[in-house]
């Protein structure tokens, strides 16, 4: 008897949503960004985390299996970002379109080829990631292969706007190109420089700036800086003086005040993705500020 | 509660097994990164759970006055011990099901047993928000009986846990539940189980058990969450039996047979509970705070018999047993956690048409374990420190107070650890 009674109050509720915009659920809000400026009036967003939580800390609360539960399409980061929350919230929304192997699923890391795939497997190192370093929307080059999949996801989910998704991947590419080379001529000083990083979530970004890495706050990826640790990085700095240190403004800053007062290095404080400082509205911004904050700090 | 070890006695080969995979899964990784295909790869996840404590107890048996325990419910032996340690695999099956299974290896008394916790099929393609189960599985009534005991918050699970469930409500069948198109989280959940696993006994049918439960939740602005559920189990068994009371020290002199049972049984259990999360702007990290609360009444009748040697008692019965427990647990800084919880439980039981057959009344009452007494309370307060996302180590002190005027000291000193696949974030 219940179960009738939900089967046809679900069905009626079915019915009146079909055909009406892209319902994406993205587990970050870089994912968020990009699929609105690459679906525009056919996609109706949800980011599950913001810009100042760690995606890899989540929960699957209950939010977000409701949300989960009415999402068309899934765009998540993927290569293991989401493991300890996603495979929960497939597994309890009852949503069949956005289960792995289906159209509604897209990981963003999957589209292109990682770096820092570990060669050892073995927790000792850290919370290491299988499949490679998932934070690839910091290198321009791969979002933008990353855009081009999607746009296709989205057309093959809503091929009723295929032209028009088309347009609208041609005009962000347009414009992402030409902010490739104003980004590449105006980060052109900043090859050679020496940083320090709380995690390797810039690892992308400063591969492409050609940024030298000399250290890492945390001890082993998705561990807490210790005060062992630091004083090893404080002797490395000896000699090699880094230029900064960078850290996203979600991380904790103690860590890096420190070694900052140790060795007259300042500390930059980045927002990570869109929504993560007041100018950071969208990836165009993201981008701009997180450069000119690199190139203001490392002069 | 010896019944815990009940279960198939495990050789050390099946040991080897689990150890054996655990190999298997790492290097069917290392094949993936590496670019060549093997037939490891199709492992499913695995992980185990080790978890021992050491503990400091003046008095290792559980008594309850009004509540005839079963299940798991006890109190930890004095000293060293290893705990629940657990192997669980789970992958889906192909598009359609998800398979899990998840074995406690158990170890006391000199025995080593393998415990069924959960083995069960989840589908994933029927979609419009409905999921079935099958198979043996936590039963999804109130928050914390579906969630495993190493990812519980105490190095203990609360009393009423215990005192009702033995544990866990723990049964094979089918679950359905239906997660609502709506922007706040509601779901409902209906059980068809065998019924017959404690609080309930046995039956012919094997097929008694229904529950029901309703779950809803949402988000509090950016930093808080909360989850609120209402549950409900009905059952009928043929027949329930329970261990006997001990007299201590008098048993060893009475080498009578004891029988306790009740017969043409009926019971239900209804609950309600409520968690609250708190972290600054959602980042769990550094800082964050949870509020839990929950709160089952059992009402359960039938006809009580005890049998002692030659002579014996039997009456119909009317029990009442109620018990909830509030909980907060608090992140002061990454990876510490402080925690207090208190413990409460009420039964109130009633006993009519009684027939003496060389027992009296007093005595029928008293033992067979329904007499009732004081209320039953328990304070704990923990400690625990999480290095990694894998590994914790906890410190806890527990008062309990039975209701008889014996309080029970307890200081528990525990690890538990995970290793292989990543464990999930249940909220």
């Amino acid at each position: 008897m219940k179960l009738v009674i939900t089967l046809t109050l679900s069905l009626m509720l079915m019915t009146s949503q079909a055909f009406a915009k892209v319902n994406v659920f993205a587990c970050e809000p870089e994912w968020q960004a990009l699929v609105q400026a690459i679906g525009g009036e056919h996609v109706k967003t949800y980011s599950a985390t913001t810009a100042y939580q760690d995606p890899h800390h989540i929960e699957a609360r209950p939010s977000l299996i409701a949300k989960t539960r009415r999402a068309d399409l899934l765009v998540c980061t993927g290569a293991e970002l989401e493991i300890g929350w996603l495979p929960l919230l497939l597994r309890k929304s009852g949503n069949s379109d956005v289960q792995e192997s289906e159209l509604g699923y897209f990981l963003a890391a999957s589209q292109v080829e990682r770096i820092e795939v570990p060669v050892e497997f073995d927790r000792s190192q850290g919370d290491v990631h299988a499949s490679g370093n998932p934070h690839v929307s910091w290198d321009p080059y791969r979002l933008q292969s990353i855009a081009q999949a999607l746009s296709k996801r989205l057309q093959a989910i809503d091929p009723d706007n295929s032209q028009s998704y088309q347009a609208k991947l041609s005009k962000f590419n347009q414009k992402w190109t030409a902010s490739i080379k104003r980004w590449e001529s105006m980060t052109a000083q900043l090859a050679g420089k020496k940083v320090i990083v709380y995690h390797k979530n810039w690892s992308y970004l400063l591969k492409w700036l050609g940024v030298e890495v000399i250290g890492d706050l945390e001890p082993k990826p998705g561990l807490p800086p210790t005060s062992k640790h630091l004083s090893h990085l404080l002797s490395v700095t000896r000699g090699n003086t880094p230029d900064s240190i960078l850290i996203a403004n979600y991380q904790d800053d103690k860590g890096a005040k420190w070694l900052s007062g140790k060795t007259d290095t300042p500390v930059i404080r980045l927002p990570y993705t869109v929504g993560g400082s007041d100018k950071a509205t969208d990836l165009f911004a993201l981008y701009d500020e997180v450069l000119s904050l690199l190139v203001k700090g490392n002069e | 509660m010896n019944t815990l070890f009940a279960g198939t006695k495990v050789t050390k080969a099946a040991l080897a097994v689990a150890g054996l995979s655990v190999v298997a899964l790492s290097s069917g990784v290392q094949a993936q990164g590496l670019g060549k295909i093997s037939g490891n790869e199709f492992n499913p996840a695995i992980s185990l759970i080790l978890d021992a404590r050491y503990t400091d107890i003046n008095n290792s048996e559980l008594e309850l006055p009004g509540f005839v325990l079963g299940g798991e419910a006890g109190l930890p032996s004095n000293g060293f011990a290893t705990g629940h340690n657990e192997l669980v695999m789970s992958a889906n099956i192909d598009d359609n099901f998800f398979g899990t299974i998840n074995m406690a290896i158990v170890h006391a008394n000199g025995t080593t047993a393998i415990e069924l916790e959960e083995a069960f099929i989840q589908t994933l393609a029927l979609g419009n928000g409905f999921t079935i189960k099958a198979g043996q599985f936590f039963s999804g009534i109130g928050y914390l009986n579906s969630i495993h005991d190493h990812a519980h918050d105490f190095a203990d699970r609360p009393l009423v846990y215990d005192a009702l469930f033995g544990g866990h409500l723990m049964d094979t069948g089918v679950q359905t539940t239906w997660v609502a198109p709506t922007d706040t989280y509601l779901s409902f959940g209906a059980e068809l189980t065998s019924g017959s696993k404690f609080p309930s006994g046995e039956s012919e049918d094997n097929n008694k058990g229904r529950t029901f439960f309703v779950k809803t939740g949402g988000d509090i602005g950016i930093s808080s969450s909360w989850l609120l559920g209402a549950s409900y189990y009905e059952t009928e068994f043929d027949v329930r039996e329970a261990g006997g009371h001990h007299h201590h020290g008098a048993e060893a002199a009475v080498a009578e047979v004891i029988d306790n049972e009740l017969l043409n049984g009926e019971l239900d259990i209804a609950g309600i509970d409520f968690v609250y999360k708190w972290a600054p702007k959602g980042n769990n990290k550094q800082t964050n705070f949870k509020f839990q609360a929950e709160y089952f009444v059992k009402n359960e009748s039938g006809l009580a018999e005890f049998v002692e040697g030659d002579a014996s008692a039997e009456a119909m019965y009317d029990g009442k047993q109620e018990g909830f427990y509030v909980q907060t647990v608090y992140q002061f800084m990454p990876a510490w956690r402080v925690g207090l919880r208190y413990d409460h439980l009420k039964a109130d039981n009633k006993f009519s048409d009684f027939e003496d057959n060389g027992i009296d009344e007093e005595e029928f009452i008293e033992e067979s374990g329904y007499g009732t007494a004081d209320d039953p309370k328990k304070f704990s307060i923990m400690l625990d420190y999480a290095p990694s996302h894998f590994s914790r180590l906890r410190l806890q002190y527990s008062e309990l107070d039975n209701g008889h005027d014996e309080t029970y000291d307890i200081i528990t000193l525990q690890y538990s650890m995970s290793l292989g696949s990543h464990g999930a974030h249940t909220f």
